[in-house]
């Protein structure tokens, strides 16, 4: 059966790969730029769709290289230097995020390392909360969020840069809520090929930290593994995989409300989804092949500073000064 | 089988089953309907030449001047290949829901009252969501 999934998986891969090329060439060669009236260059349709696809590629390697979700690249990169408007990015976004999420799910569920007991009360509040920060990045005017947006990528760069990780969290004791919820598990870790016994503390404050996560997925629509993997590892003390798994799992849930707001507000355009959702799993699948022969250390440096360059003009942009 | 996937609660592996089945097939879903509106096979609600003055303006601003209906009203336009393709995209979206209604039953099977409730619960807010009830916004 596994065998048939993989099966199926790389027909699809190389399917979406045939077709990308097919159109890549037919109509990157005929590039058409049409100037109006008005001096502008106009491109042609299939132009910043194009570019869309090949960034998102790009993106989708870098992020798997650097240890980050697709999305908190997506949406300051592509906001920053393409033409299109922040409210359709955060859409855009939010779908890439989710598509990853929903990708990556499965595989990590059926291995353990994502958890289900774990994910759902999480998931909830972050769900809930989401909707909210949607629906008032949507009804706040754009240099605001843009500047909001700026401040968290800048956020964000320093939590990359200070985040320590903590492979095994010692957590002498579990707390009451997380043991009348039953949250703990046993994974087996072929690092060191040994069963790991893992449990979680500090649950009501992990709970609460969700809170404003989910709000700022759904207000940016940057996904959130940023922010759900140093709360889940550092606050509630579950093992590093088990946290970098169940954050990314936790992304299909948070973000599926959040994309229905946007969806029902006009906010997706399948002309921008669409290439970034396929470029950015291509990206994924390209990005996790290489990973062995590259230094991470390295990707990771190069993208704080594309994400610093990005938050800085989001910043700037939002206040009236880039 | 490794340690791992005896570890792992059947809940867990029926969500993991149904969201890998669901998952291939709205993304291959979504890669068909994009190419059939692309190619031109369905013709788009805004024409393709027109797209990219929209792309550039506030969500309100595009839906004023391009006519488009928010919440499901894409649905009533399926012959048009641009709102075809809302169709895999809204599948995905709704793919979590049913895997939470597979797992309530065994859930409840196992008299785990809490998840059943926070299950049932999720399940709520994604329908709001979803449903467009919410309204929508402006700036």
């Amino acid at each position: 059966m596994l065998r048939l999934q993989n099966r199926y998986s790389n027909f699809i891969f190389f399917v979406i790969i045939g077709i990308i090329w097919i159109i890549g060439t037919s109509n990157v060669f005929a590039a058409e730029v049409i100037t109006s009236q008005k001096g502008n260059e106009i491109h042609s349709w299939w132009f910043y769709p194009l570019i869309l696809l090949i960034l998102s590629f790009v993106l989708g390697v870098f992020a798997v290289l650097a240890g980050v979700g697709g999305g908190v690249l997506y949406v300051p990169i592509v906001s920053g230097f393409l033409p299109f408007h922040l409210d359709f990015v955060r859409g855009a976004g939010l779908i890439v995020a989710l598509a990853g999420a929903l990708a990556a799910g499965p595989g990590l569920l059926r291995k353990g390392f994502a958890n289900l007991r774990l994910a759902i009360p999480l998931a909830l509040i972050a769900s809930t909360c989401s909707i909210a920060g949607a629906m008032i990045g949507l009804a706040l005017p754009t240099h605001i969020i843009q500047t909001m947006l700026g401040a968290t990528i800048l956020g964000i760069v320093v939590i990359m840069i200070i985040a320590k990780k903590s492979v095994f969290p010692e957590v002498p004791k579990p707390d009451r809520l997380s043991q009348t919820l039953g949250i703990f598990g046993i994974y087996c870790e072929p690092t060191i090929n040994k069963d790991i016994n893992w449990q979680i503390h500090r649950t009501p404050i992990g709970l609460a930290l969700f809170v404003i996560i989910g709000f700022m997925a759904g207000m940016f629509g940057l996904g959130a593994g940023w922010a759900n993997v140093p709360v889940l590892n550092l606050v509630m003390g579950a093992p590093i995989k088990i946290s970098v798994a169940t954050s990314k799992f936790l992304l299909s849930i948070t973000d599926t409300s959040a994309a229905w707001v946007y969806m029902n507000n006009g906010a997706v355009l399948p002309l921008m989804v669409v290439p970034s959702v396929v470029g950015i799993m291509l990206g994924s699948f390209v990005g996790v092949r290489i990973l062995g022969v590259t230094k991470p250390s390295v990707i990771r440096i190069l993208v704080i500073i594309v994400l610093g360059i990005a938050g800085t003009k989001a910043l700037l942009k939002g206040l009236g000064i880039g | 089988m490794s340690q791992n996937n005896l570890c792992t609660s059947e809940e867990q592996v029926l969500y993991a089953k149904i969201l890998n089945v669901g998952m291939l097939t709205g993304l291959t879903c979504l890669v068909i309907t994009f190419i059939l509106y692309c190619i031109g096979f369905a013709k788009p609600l805004i024409p393709l030449e027109k797209i990219q003055s929209y792309w550039v303006m506030p969500v309100h601003e595009y839906l004023e001047k391009s006519g488009i209906q928010t919440g499901w009203a894409w649905f009533g336009n399926l012959k048009y290949g641009d709102m075809l393709t809302f169709l895999p995209i809204a599948f995905l979206s709704l793919l979590t829901i049913i895997c939470y209604l597979a797992i309530i039953p065994r859930l409840t099977r196992k008299k785990d009252t809490a998840y059943v409730v926070f299950a049932i619960i999720e399940i709520i807010v994604l329908i709001v969501a979803a449903s467009g009830i919410l309204g929508t916004s402006g700036h």
